[in-house]
């Protein structure tokens, strides 16, 4: 069986998906899930499934798949996962499940992503789905605040308990980090809306243009007869070094970069009203996923060459490794070792310019990673029309700010205990206004998390 | 949740500013002066901010006025009484801060602006404070609420570029003469970006004129106006990055760096006259104005 070759998604040409925003990986056929699904030896003590930040029973559903039974393997899946058909798209399989796969020793991992991916799409595409089996109505109401990956998971588990759920989502559409932030082409929006619909299924209701904090606080959400309270509103605040050139026009925020073309549809302006500028050159400074995103975004949009600046090397890039791989395919210039000094524009204070300087290794930081440190007057200047700046975000003050006795971090992420426990009685929170900026599965682990907490503490106080 | 349209006037007759109230009762339960909210009009639409110009909390409806300068705007203006807006969030930024202060308060509404001044005038008149009202426009037409400026201030200046109403010049004429003869506790200040520039570098203290407290709204470009997306940033003149939607919209004028901020404020200006334009053919109802 291990001399089978691990199968590989079939994928847009690079050369011409770098013209459209539709989905790069294509996904696997009935034949190649089949042979990827006999590569799983069945491990008695699956290290795959501790590799997992929700723990499917991943031998399972791909034996099930093996079996030819897809029914079942989707069931036993969403078992622990409500959302396979996301999480098969954008989880870091290579350091999560794949990398604990007894194979990945000498072999290539089982493509576990691509089998959950392709169970989950084989349901979407014949309307398979169906209402995941919830315990009886018990009538208390939980206030779920965002819908991102950690609120919808935490509604889902929350319905199937039997609780009376109501997600208050701040935007006009639902998803959060999966709607604004992951682009069309690795995450169709289409399959977020139906994964909301998933949960509607189970009885979630959703409120959008909602910003709990300012139209409602938690005070008025217990008025109106909430018992519990998940605060999963994401990141925020971009974060932004004071660089000399900063505010030059020209240099924005991937937050702003990707909501636009995202969520605001930018990239069939004027047909939508909102417009994005990017010109020939594109800049993206910053090394994780969404540098990526927004670096394959800026050249879908007509960019003529895009380079990625990050002050460390490869090895330590925080990005999903399958999306490097796209990005290099697709034409994405990476300089690594370096570091924007200052940014440099003409008369009318656009951008045209900016000066980084090269970096070398040294010790390991508090992130694990070594420290990136300057070398002396390796200064030198990249063209560019539009820079990017993808370096992560600080905490969003608006609901914390609403919620006065919420004990915060120095940083004004909120503070919890292992199960998403706040200091405040019923009140819990996860995902990245908890951990700052993080993955969708591990904020999805902490809505789970926090729903079972939830869970315990209305059954102790109510039932 | 349906955003219904309840009442919709023209304001003047330069046929581009109009006044809209909206029925949104939980928005008009919890606005204060200050706030704005985001609306979109359609599903290919914008997410435009618009500053609450006044609230009815029995009634639950908010007032927004607007000027039309572009496609958005110009869309908006042709939403009619029973129409319904697809979205609509808020209360977004913070409440101004209420205080009584010894001495008078002069705000100044330029064009548009005006009506912000509105609620921040009555807010800050109920905490027992006398205000002096300066509104300024280019020309006659353009001011407005002139009655209702007057309810709430003590004294009322009107001055207009052309001199077509009140004193001819822009509104940092009375307010220099305002702050020559007089102790002013607080100057707050909504309109163009290039007003609220002038006026907080005449109360700045440089200009030979004792310095005053000067607060500007800054109605920079916006998506979200919840701290997520960055494009309402603004740097102070010591370098500092601020964002105005979570921060502002008030914000102290003597911190800004207008400078800057009018030019990040033009980034989009050939894409808004694309879109602008396409829209003005397509739309024959424009054409007779």
């Amino acid at each position: 069986m291990v001399k089978i070759p691990r199968q590989k998604m079939r994928e847009q040409d690079p050369s011409e998906r770098i013209h459209n925003f539709s989905e790069v990986a294509l996904g696997f056929t009935k034949e190649m899930a089949e042979i990827e699904a006999q590569r799983c030896l069945q491990c008695g003590d699956p290290k795959c499934v501790n590799g997992c930040p929700v723990n499917i029973d991943i031998p399972n559903f791909i034996r099930l798949i093996k079996e030819g039974n897809l029914l079942e393997a989707i069931r036993s899946i969403k078992d622990y996962n409500i959302l396979p058909a996301i999480c098969g798209r954008v989880c870091p399989q290579e350091i999560q499940c794949e990398e604990a796969c007894i194979l990945s020793k000498r072999w290539e991992p089982v493509a576990i992503g691509s089998l959950e991916r392709y169970v989950a799409d084989w349901e979407r595409r014949n309307q398979l789905k169906e209402c995941p089996d919830c315990e009886a109505p018990n009538n208390i109401k939980v206030a779920v605040i965002g819908s991102g990956p950690a609120g919808l998971t935490c509604a889902a588990d929350l319905a199937r308990f039997g609780f009376d759920v109501t997600i208050f989502e701040a935007f006009h559409k639902g998803g959060g980090v999966l709607a604004y932030g992951i682009p069309e082409f690795r995450l169709p929006k289409e399959i977020v809306n139906d994964e909301i619909e998933t949960l509607k299924m189970l009885g979630v209701k959703i409120k959008y243009n909602m910003i709990i904090g300012k139209i409602l606080n938690i005070e008025d959400l217990k008025e109106m007869g909430f018992k519990a309270f998940f605060i999963g509103v994401g990141a925020g605040l971009p974060s932004m070094r004071k660089i000399p050139g900063m505010n030059l026009n020209g240099v924005l925020t991937a937050n702003e970069f990707l909501t636009r073309t995202n969520l605001m549809k930018a990239y069939k302006f004027p047909e939508y009203d909102t417009p994005i500028k990017i010109g020939k050159i594109i800049t993206v400074i910053g090394g994780g996923n969404v540098a990526l995103d927004s670096a394959r975004v800026a050249l879908r949009l007509g960019a003529e060459k895009v380079i990625i600046v990050y002050r460390r090397t490869e090895v330590e890039m925080p990005a999903r490794k399958e999306e490097y791989h796209h990005a290099v395919e697709e034409g994405i210039e990476f300089q690594f070792l370096a570091n924007p000094t200052k940014f440099l524009g003409d008369d009318k204070g656009n951008v045209n310019r900016m000066e980084v300087i090269k970096m070398k290794l040294g010790e390991p930081d508090a992130s694990g990673r070594p420290r990136p440190i300057p070398i002396e007057n390796s200064e030198y200047i990249i063209n560019c029309d539009t820079v990017i700046i993808a370096i992560g975000t600080n905490a969003n003050p608006v609901l914390t700010k609403s919620i006065p006795d919420l004990k915060l971090t120095k940083w004004g992420y909120i503070e919890v205990d292992e199960m998403g426990k706040t200091n405040l009685e019923s009140v819990f929170a996860g995902g990245d206004i908890v951990t700052g900026s993080a993955t969708v599965i591990s904020a999805m682990g902490a809505g789970r998390r926090a729903a079972k907490s939830i869970n315990q503490y209305l059954r102790s106080k109510y039932l | 949740m349906p955003y219904k349209i309840l009442k919709k006037n023209q304001l003047g007759d330069s046929g581009t500013l109009f006044e809209m109230d909206l029925h949104t009762p939980l928005i008009a339960k919890k606005a204060y002066a200050g706030n704005f909210i985001i609306i979109r009009i359609n599903e290919e639409g914008e997410r435009i901010p618009l500053t609450i110009a006044d609230y009815d909390r029995e009634n639950g409806v908010i007032t927004i006025v607007f000027q039309v300068v572009g496609k958005s705007t110009l869309l908006l203006s042709h939403q009619n009484i029973g129409d319904e807006l697809l979205d609509i969030a808020g209360p977004l930024g913070n409440r101004i801060h209420i205080e009584k202060f010894e001495d008078p308060i002069v705000i100044i509404g330029g064009g548009v602006g005006i009506a912000p001044c509105y609620p921040q005038a009555k807010e800050l008149k109920q905490a027992g404070n006398r205000i002096i009202s300066i509104l300024g426009a280019r020309t006659k037409n353009l001011i407005f609420w002139r009655d209702k400026m007057a309810s709430v201030s003590e004294e009322l200046i009107i001055c207009t570029n052309d001199g077509s109403e009140g004193i001819e010049g822009f509104v940092t004429k009375p307010l220099r003469e305002l702050i020559s003869k007089q102790k002013i506790s607080l100057v707050i200040a909504i309109g163009p970006m290039i007003m609220m520039k002038n006026v907080a570098e005449l109360t700045s203290g440089n200009e030979g004129l004792p310095r005053v407290k000067t607060f500007v709204s800054l109605n920079t470009i916006m998506i979200d106006g919840t701290g997520m997306c960055g494009g309402c940033r603004f740097p102070s003149k010591d370098g500092e990055i601020h964002f105005a939607c979570v921060e502002g919209p008030d914000i102290d004028g003597h911190i800004v760096d207008f400078n800057i901020l009018l030019n990040r404020e033009k980034r989009f200006a050939e894409f808004e006259k694309q879109s602008y334009d396409l829209y003005k053919k397509k739309c024959k109802k424009f054409d007779t104005q």
